[in-house]
């Protein structure tokens, strides 16, 4: 069968975007040529501006190399416009005479700036800020002329006007409006942003309305006049008054065009063969102008392309940061607000520091920050969540760093860290090679740099450095990840909506989830099967059967594997308490074994180093003869319960918290969560059990005890949240089973506790558990659950002596 | 040279998607039960660190090693993505449910 034919008019960012994501949903589908009026592969248009003020050169921005275009089979039609849609033959015939059939087209041609209709608009020496031809001129003009008139104050005429500045021209922004960037900025940060670049040599005329370019006697332009007759001396004149959609191609085809091409939320046109996506799209009477949206067009139409063709494209909030180095700027969402708005606002004048918040309905909608951006990544996730922002009200303005965390301060640190920093520790990447990557390799996601550098994709600590090193190298064009995002490369599916999909279809298994969610990979990956054996394990409690090959080597061979390839083994010991006969039996193994080292945990326990995996059956066969069972030191599971001495003994002890940690253990040991989980119980507020760092802590007190919450004492280290107070040890158990339920239930894999309730907000989290009905609900479904789960791994794997430890052939 | 087919174990002693270890006098192979429903042999040696990719998680034609994720592609013993590196692969044939190893 011949493959469909796929044809793109538009080399350029959205085009070459969609067909990327049409080649990763279905490789084998189309033959696709792409038709570029411009000389050049695909390049980061937005890059531009560090091009002209000498910070990266042409080579440095390419996206996609000759040799991209040939692996993938793609036909590049280079230098040559496309001049005519023939609808009826479904052809695009070319300048050149040549005419490339097409079953499917995508129209991505951009736009063009906007040219004052003055006259003298077409003089030599006057152009736009749109393409690498354009920085030529400007480069070139830079070396023969002294002075520089930019027409227009928004991002991209204040960009070009800092590159031509830096090219040692004299220059003056002309802007018909009172205030810099104020699509961008409000009058405040408007005024400041005036302020800082005046002090760099910019010079300002504003307000103020260009009626006519004058020229010299060659044709070349000479000076700017203005409304009021003062005339502005000029041997360039960049013109950034706007960009206008290219829908010319479209018009003529017949298609219904309003300021773009207008296309459905599936980014298809009144012809049903034909879409569009970019800067030349309207959708929903939008026409967006920056990268983030286009990015989230294409994904949708690839989608749809391939034959999927569930994914809608809604609208995008978007973001704007410009690009001239040393000045810090960040604007989003609905900065100016209204009346049904508040907003909340911090100016330290004298520091150039400036923030706005406009809040609507304890939600974040809108924000500007000058001076001082560290937190914009945040503010912008915030917006675009929808998040319920009243719980931490207070402290939003002071930023991310202040919620309790005192742990990396995120993007802060990075933008101070030296380039040999190391960024991710498991792999060894620092800052400077992750930089480099997203500027020369031109990547945007988090997927992209994990891709190409490695870094954050083991442990998956350094995520939020490494997002706020993409926010902080790309600015505006960075859409930090959403946390709507697809689970993996494997399928276009939220985590969210596969759990959901499992339950309310009754999906039974890995391959059944699959197949109905039209997974993208034959058997997933590492990284999905994991995640999708425990979505189905806690949904099915009972009767779904683990699939040990979607589990990590850990916790298919209930041991930690260790850089040398054996294990450690860790025994549980509840509450923290033993006697002398479990260490008895304890020393007896380590000696039978080798242990080659014994040490305590953090845990208040024991972990015997050195194990081989050929010896694990036998370990734990003994180990369970004294009555000990598995630990799970190695899981996404109940780790431990720390306690202190309590009541018992301690002179301050207010309750027995040794013996409530033991009863907790008891009662959730063996249970498997989206990621570990620890709890401590501590015998007073003097809290030497640490409990308000673990993900369920209980502090002791005369009246009863208090439950804390979604604490971690790991890499981002986190406070927890005081849920309830209570009065019986009962009421206790009630509430740690109940709370366990709700975060096995709601949480995404590997999501620990404390990141869960930032996502999902302490409001929602109490209000779920202080209904006694629901509460009591949960933690019938927990002790159902648990009724499968507490049986010994250990055990079970020494009894049935699987052969899967040992060798299967020794060869002499 | 001869060829030298030894056999080592039944295709039924490797579960899908899970691994087996040969031992040999020059350190250990594993055998791949892949997602293609072939079996792969490799020196059980991630090209990283020496991690045993016997241990890993099986996808497709590929394993994720255990220690820090590299990816190594079953077929030919290469690092995928952004790493570089080879692991030794082994000729293997089944014949009747059992598998040879070419040493
Ligand atoms: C053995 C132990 C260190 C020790 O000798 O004391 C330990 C050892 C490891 N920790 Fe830990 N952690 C140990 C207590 C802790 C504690 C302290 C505690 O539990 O009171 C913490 C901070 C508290 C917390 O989790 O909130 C801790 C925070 C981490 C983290 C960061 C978790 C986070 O959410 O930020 C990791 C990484 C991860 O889980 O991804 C980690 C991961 C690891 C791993 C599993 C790394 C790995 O994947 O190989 C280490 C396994 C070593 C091994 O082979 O056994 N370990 N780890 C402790 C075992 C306790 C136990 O009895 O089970
Ligand atoms: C200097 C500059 C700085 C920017 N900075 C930012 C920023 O910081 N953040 C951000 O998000 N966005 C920024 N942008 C905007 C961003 O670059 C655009 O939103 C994005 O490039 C639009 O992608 P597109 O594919 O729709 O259009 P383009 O990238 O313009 O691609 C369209 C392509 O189609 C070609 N074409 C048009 N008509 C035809 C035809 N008839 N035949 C063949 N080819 C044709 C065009 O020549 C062009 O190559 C910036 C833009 C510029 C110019
Ligand atoms: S917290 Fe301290 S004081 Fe309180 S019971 Fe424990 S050891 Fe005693
Ligand atoms: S040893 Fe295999 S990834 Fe490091």
């Amino acid at each position: 069968m011949s493959r469909e034919r796929l044809v793109v008019i538009g080399n350029g960012m959205a085009g070459v975007r969609a067909v990327e994501e049409v080649l990763k949903a279905d490789e084998q589908r189309y033959a696709i040529t792409i038709i570029g009026d411009e000389p050049y592969e695909n390049y980061n248009r937005i890059l531009l501006s560090p091009v002209l003020a000498g910070e990266n050169t042409i080579e440095d921005i390419i996206l996609n190399s000759a040799e991209w275009y040939a692996e993938n089979g793609i036909e590049l039609i280079k230098g040559v416009a496309a001049t005519r849609i023939d609808r009826v033959r479904r052809e695009v015939e070319l300048a050149d005479g040549r005419r490339v059939a097409y079953d499917k087209l995508i129209i991505a041609t951009g736009s063009k700036p906007f040219m004052l209709p003055v006259p003298g608009n077409d003089l030599d020496g006057v152009i736009g800020f749109r393409d690498i031809a354009d920085v030529e001129t400007m480069l070139e003009a830079a070396r023969k002329y002294d002075k520089a008139v930019v027409i227009g104050g928004g991002l991209l005429g204040l960009e070009a006007a800092n590159g031509l500045m830096k090219n040692g021209m004299d220059v003056t922004v002309v802007h018909l409006m009172e205030t810099l960037m104020e699509r961008q900025l409000d009058a405040t940060a408007g005024e400041m942003l005036r302020k800082s670049l005046e002090e760099r040599g910019m010079t300002f005329v504003m307000p103020a309305k260009t009626t006519e370019l004058l020229g010299d006697d060659k044709g070349r332009v000479r000076a700017v006049k203005l409304e009021d007759g003062r005339e502005i001396e000029a041997d360039l004149v960049v013109m950034a008054a706007g960009i206008v959609p290219n829908v010319q191609l479209a018009k003529e085809a017949g298609i219904h065009c309003e300021r773009g091409i207008v296309v459905n939320d599936y980014l298809m046109t009144f012809d049903p063969r034909i879409h569009a996506v970019g800067e030349c799209v309207q959708h929903r009477g939008v026409c967006y102008g920056l990268v983030a949206p286009l990015y989230e067009q294409a994904r949708v139409l690839a989608n749809h392309l391939a034959g999927s063709g569930w994914m809608a494209y809604e609208g995008s909030v978007t973001s704007t940061k410009l690009k001239v180095t040393g000045i810090d700027l960040f604007s989003a969402g609905d900065f100016l607000g209204g009346p049904e708005t508040e907003e909340i606002v911090m100016q330290d004048a004298r520091g150039g520091i400036y923030k706005k918040l406009v809040l609507r309905d304890d939600r974040l909608v809108g924000a500007v920050l000058y001076g001082d951006t560290m937190d914009g990544t945040w503010y912008f996730q915030l917006i675009k969540d929808g998040t319920d922002i009243s719980d931490i009200r207070g402290k939003l303005l002071f930023g991310q760093a202040h919620l309790g965390d005192s742990g990396h301060g995120e993007e802060a640190a990075v933008a101070n860290l030296p380039d040999e920093a190391e960024i991710c520790g498991c792999n060894g990447v620092c800052k400077g090679e992750i930089v480099a990557a997203i500027k020369e390799q031109g990547l945007f996601t988090l997927e992209d740099v994990r891709a190409h550098t490695k870094a954050s994709a083991s442990c998956g600590s350094c995520t939020g450095l490494v997002e706020a090193l993409l926010a902080h190298t790309l600015g505006g064009d960075y859409s930090a990840t959403p946390s709507e995002k697809p689970m993996c490369g494997c399928t276009d599916h939220t985590h969210d909506q596969v759990r959901a999909a499992i339950v309310e279809n009754g999906l039974k298994s890995i391959a059944e989830v699959m197949r109905f969610m039209e997974w993208k990979t034959p058997n997933g990956c590492a990284s999905c099967r994991p995640a999708l054996n425990y979505y189905l394990l806690c949904a099915w409690p009972g009767e779904y059967v683990d699939d040990r090959a979607s589990r990590f080597i850990n916790e298919r061979a209930h041991g930690n594997i260790q850089k040398d390839g054996t294990y450690s083994v860790v025994p549980r010991m509840f509450g923290g308490v033993t006697t002398p006969d479990e260490l008895r039996a304890i020393a007896d193994v380590a000696e039978k074994y080798n242990a080659r080292e014994v040490k305590v945990t953090g845990g208040q326990r024991i972990d015997l180093f050195g194990i081989t995996k050929e010896d694990l059956p036998k370990i734990w066969a003994d180990l369970a003869k004294a009555g000990m069972v598995s630990g799970h030191a190695y899981g996404k599971a109940l780790r431990t319960v720390k306690t202190c001495v309590g009541s018992q003994w301690c002179r301050f002890g207010t309750q027995d918290s040794t013996g409530l940690g033991i009863r907790l253990e008891q009662l959730t040991w063996g249970s498997w969560m989206p990621h570990k989980f620890k709890m401590g119980v501590s015998g007073c507020p003097r809290n030497c059990a640490e409990a308000t760092i673990k993900d369920f802590g209980v502090v002791c007190v005369d009246s009863g005890y208090e439950l804390h919450v979604g604490g971690n004492g790991g890499i981002k280290v986190r406070v927890t949240d005081l849920i309830a107070k209570v009065e019986t040890e009962e009421e206790v158990l009630g509430w740690a089973g109940a709370f366990i339920q709700l975060y096995r239930e709601t949480a995404h894999y590997l999501e620990r506790t404390a990141p869960w309730i930032e996502r999902k907000g302490l409001s929602w989290v109490k209000e779920q558990l202080e209904d006694e009905q629901r509460r009591k609900e949960l933690f019938e479904r927990f002790r159902h659950s648990q009724k499968f789960a507490q049986h010994d791994p250990w055990s079970e794997l020494a009894e049935k002596d699987d052969p899967i430890f040992r060798p299967v052939a020794e060869l002499a | 040279m001869t060829d030298n087919w030894v056999e080592v174990a039944k295709v039924a002693d490797i579960p899908p998607l899970l691994a087996r270890v040969v031992k040999t006098k020059h350190g250990d192979i594993a055998l791949f039960h892949a997602g293609d429903g072939q079996i792969y042999a490799l020196d059980n040696k991630c090209p990283h660190q020496g991690g045993p990719l016997s241990e890993g998680i099986v996808h497709d034609c590929r394993v994720a090693c255990p220690l820090h994720n590299w990816v190594i592609d079953l077929k030919t013993g290469e690092a995928t993505g952004p790493d570089e590196g080879k692991t030794r692969t082994y000729e293997v044939k089944v014949e009747d449910g059992r598998v040879f190893l070419k040493l």
